[in-house]
């Protein structure tokens, strides 16, 4: 099952390489990982997808929390959380395309970015499986570049993952 | 007044009262070297190469309760020590290990004996540090012992570049460790340990499985204590040796793929275990369907949460240091005025399965027997020696036929399997212990891995006594040739050894041959009467000796082949299909 673990860690050189090595040498799946410093300097905010039985789960889990850099880890799932990734989109848009590119980023609640005579870059957010409803919306020769930052997650209401 | 890093660095050292670090010099540490020779509080032991450095600091630690500490320098003594601390990490020995670093400027330009040390060991530490600047490193070096030592124990590497030693810095050592990522429990749950105490006087087949985290935990006493209120009946893994005595009637011995028929057939139909400080290792356990197969409810004492569960789901996990949880536990038992169950019946079963002694060997007078040496070994030392072994049949007929009285007396790569490591943990052990008769128990294969520490044993006059089960063969993987790759013994022998007599002689030390099984027990005297003296002692044993019982890949804990005059014994029920391979390599 698909889950995302949201790690508070030191804002120390190296600790993101020891959760990324962790993946790595025990085996374990990273969908996407994301991470960023938080409002205190000191601590920086992760949240990784992955997947794996609930057995795993507990496993990674477990050895997150035992290493040093790491202070804090939660499972959002297992309580109600919202989930938000960002994607930038540059697509083709002449001819007929580029009033449909405009009409599609507008359904989607995408804004547009850039503007050139040939192409629009759409900035978007929102779950995942939105940003993979818009790329399969569109024309899939006229996608020129993607890029995607990886889920952030947070807990709904008064869940909140502070030290 | 002002310190350089490197003054900063031995004052540090000084202040964790370290004895001894095991150590090798070159460029980047030529600072640190310089501020050794003006100290005069701890002893710098110059080995031959850094793996044996590591090794030895690593049994240092293993054999006592303090941190073993060894000094590289950058690049290759980097990398050469990284083996010695895999071996470390995996049987959770507390030690810190220094590394010289290229200049701070310098890194990342692939600089003279540059290597990424954090990067490199950072899958086999428990943690490590670059230190970016001299302020930090007092600091740095109080957190690596903190760590090293607290908690489920662990290597712990400080690279420091060396314009790092040469800074300076005004010194003080902190007086304790602030981590807020890092607070290893202590206490187990109260209520978790009521659940435990219930369900053994509750159990009619009960067992308690004890591992190496007892020996490092130094749980000893509160293991042999329940032992001895409950009754039940203890077995224990090759690293929890000497934990509950070997020769204690409720000791069943070692379990797991080489371990004694009772013990495995114990472990298999016990209805409550307790394990404490042991991790369900697939040596042990084998496959965890089939050991699951024989409904039982598993009580897992751990420090580390992730190892429990891991292997195997348990009824009652408790997160703790071992000492206390026993501690809590026999508390409460001493309380209960509920009554244990009767478990003579168990132990009527228990007394069949050892009536055949699995451990029987055919001795011969022609020809020596390995299983013999360590024997008679244990007879004459009274088992009170320390014994260090290298990787191989020789260390599964020591942990075998040498019975430990006492924890910490058996020091061996367990987890690793580091071939090479016997000699130098023999030094490592010889200094922490001036006064015990230290033995190595090896092979002819293995003690060429690191055989160049002869010379570091004579510069320091260590006198060990090392043991070599000479049978010409890479044994073990001679014995997986004979019973999985129809007798083809690829590679597995020992062309062209070496006069071990000679050698050992050049090296300055006292060699023996010994060829016939009457001169064994002399010889064994003999040397070890030589109290101040390396004695090499090369033992010409059976070629064709195998180490049974022996549980096979893919095997079962009761599908055990058992030695020759237990064949008819044979107990093989089909092994449930296992749902991962969890593999099990030589
Ligand atoms: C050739 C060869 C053959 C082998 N055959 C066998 C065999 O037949 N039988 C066998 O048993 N092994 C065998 N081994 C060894 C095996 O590979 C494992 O190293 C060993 O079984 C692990 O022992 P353990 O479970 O006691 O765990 P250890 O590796 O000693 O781990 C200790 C556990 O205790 C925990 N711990 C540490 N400190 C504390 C504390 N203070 N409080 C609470 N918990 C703590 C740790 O978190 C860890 O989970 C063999 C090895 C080799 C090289
Ligand atoms: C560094 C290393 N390389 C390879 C192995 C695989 N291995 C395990 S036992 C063994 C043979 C050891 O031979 P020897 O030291 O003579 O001991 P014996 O089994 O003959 O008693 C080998 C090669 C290992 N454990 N360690
Ligand atoms: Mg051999």
């Amino acid at each position: 099952m698909r889950h995302i673990l949201s790690i508070l860690l030191e804002n120390e050189a190296g600790a993101l390489s020891r959760v990324a090595g962790l993946f790595s040498a025990r085996n374990y799946n990273i969908e996407s990982l994301t991470v960023a410093p938080t409002e205190d300097k000191t601590l920086s905010r992760m949240t990784i997808v992955t997947t794996g039985s609930d057995d795993v789960i507990e496993q990674i889990t477990k050895q997150l929390n035992k290493l040093i850099d790491v202070v804090k880890v939660i499972d959002l799932n297992e309580a109600d959380h919202i989930e938000r990734e960002l994607m930038l989109i540059k697509v083709r848009a002449t001819g007929k395309d580029r009033e449909e590119m405009k009409r599609m980023a507008e359904i989607f609640r995408g804004h547009i970015i850039d503007v050139t005579e040939k192409t629009y870059t759409i900035e978007m957010t929102g779950p995942g499986h939105k940003l993979d409803a818009f790329i399969k919306a569109v024309d899939e020769a006229l996608i020129l570049e993607t890029v995607r930052t990886g889920a952030s997650g947070i807990g709904r209401g008064e869940r909140i993952l502070k030290v | 007044m002002e310190l350089t890093g490197a003054e900063i660095l031995t004052r540090c050292l000084e202040d964790e009262n370290v004895e001894y670090v095991f150590g090798y010099p070159g460029g980047a540490v030529l600072e640190i070297y310089d501020a050794i020779f003006r100290q005069d509080k701890f002893r710098h032991v110059l080995v031959r190469h850094e793996q044996a450095a590591v090794h030895a600091a690593d049994a240092y630690s293993r054999s006592s309760n303090k941190v073993g500490v060894a000094l590289v320098t950058s690049g290759p003594g980097a990398t050469n020590a990284v083996t010695g601390i895999a071996t470390a990490y995996m049987d959770s020995i507390p030690m810190v290990v220094i590394s010289g670093q290229v200049n701070r400027p310098a890194i990342g330009l692939d600089a003279f004996q540059e290597v990424d040390m954090v990067g490199i060991t950072r899958p086999c530490v428990k943690h490590n540090f670059l230190v970016k600047d001299v302020s930090q490193l007092a600091d740095t070096i109080k957190k690596a012992f903190y760590i090293a030592s607290t908690g489920r124990p662990g290597p712990v590497v400080v690279d420091i570049p060396k314009d790092v030693t040469q800074q300076k810095f005004k010194y003080s050592y902190p007086t304790s460790v602030q981590m807020r990522a890092y607070t290893p429990v202590q206490k187990g749950h109260p209520g978790q340990i009521k659940k435990a105490a219930q369900l053994l006087l509750d159990a009619k087949r009960p067992l308690i499985y004890v591992g190496g985290g007892v020996v490092m935990g130094n749980a000893s006493d509160e293991v042999r204590e329940l032992a001895r209120l409950l009754g039940v009946p203890v077995t224990n893994t090759l690293m929890g040796l000497g934990a509950h005595p070997g020769k204690d009637p409720q000791n069943l011995g070692m379990l797991g793929m080489h371990g004694t028929f009772e013990a495995n057939m114990t472990m298999q139909n016990c209805d409550v275990l307790l394990a404490v400080g042991a991790r369900f290792d697939d040596r042990v356990i084998s496959v965890p369907q089939h050991f699951l197969s024989s409904p039982k409810k598993i009580i897992h004492v751990d420090i580390d949460p992730s190892s429990i569960a891991k292997r195997v789901k348990v009824d009652v996990p408790i997160v703790g240091h071992v000492k206390d949880v026993l501690a809590d536990l026999l508390n409460v038992l001493k309380q209960s005025d509920h009554k244990q169950a009767d478990i003579t019946p168990w132990w009527k079963q228990i007394d069949a399965w050892r009536a055949p002694n699995s451990l029987y060997f055919e001795n011969s007078d022609t020809i020596i027997k390995p299983q013999y040496v360590v024997q008679k070994l244990c007879e004459i030392t009274g088992g009170n020696a320390f014994v260090t072994s290298d990787v191989g049949q020789h260390q599964m007929f020591a942990a075998q036929y040498y019975q430990f009285p006492e924890p910490k007396r058996w020091i061996n790569s367990g987890g690793l399997g580091t071939m090479g490591f016997g000699l130098p943990a023999a030094m490592g052990v010889k200094l922490a212990h001036p006064d015990a008769d230290v033995c190595c128990i090896t092979g002819e294969a293995s003690i060429q891995m690191n055989i160049q520490e002869l010379s570091t044993c004579k510069q320091y006059h260590v006198p060990v006594k090392v043991i070599n089960l000479n049978n010409r063969y890479l044994g073990m993987v001679r014995q997986w040739q004979e019973f999985f790759y129809g007798n083809r013994y690829s590679e597995s022998y020992m062309d062209a050894l070496p006069d071990f007599v000679k050698l050992a002689e050049a090296y300055g030390h006292v060699g023996m041959r010994i060829e016939k099984p009457s001169d064994v027990e002399g010889a064994l005297r003999e040397a070890l009467a030589m109290k101040d003296r390396l004695v090499f002692m090369d033992f010409i044993t059976d070629q064709s000796e195998n180490v049974f019982p022996m549980i096979q890949n893919g095997k079962g804990l009761t599908q055990m082949d058992l030695p020759p005059h237990m064949r008819n014994l044979q107990v093989a029920p089909p092994t449930p299909v296992s749902e991962r391979d969890y593999g099990n390599l030589c």
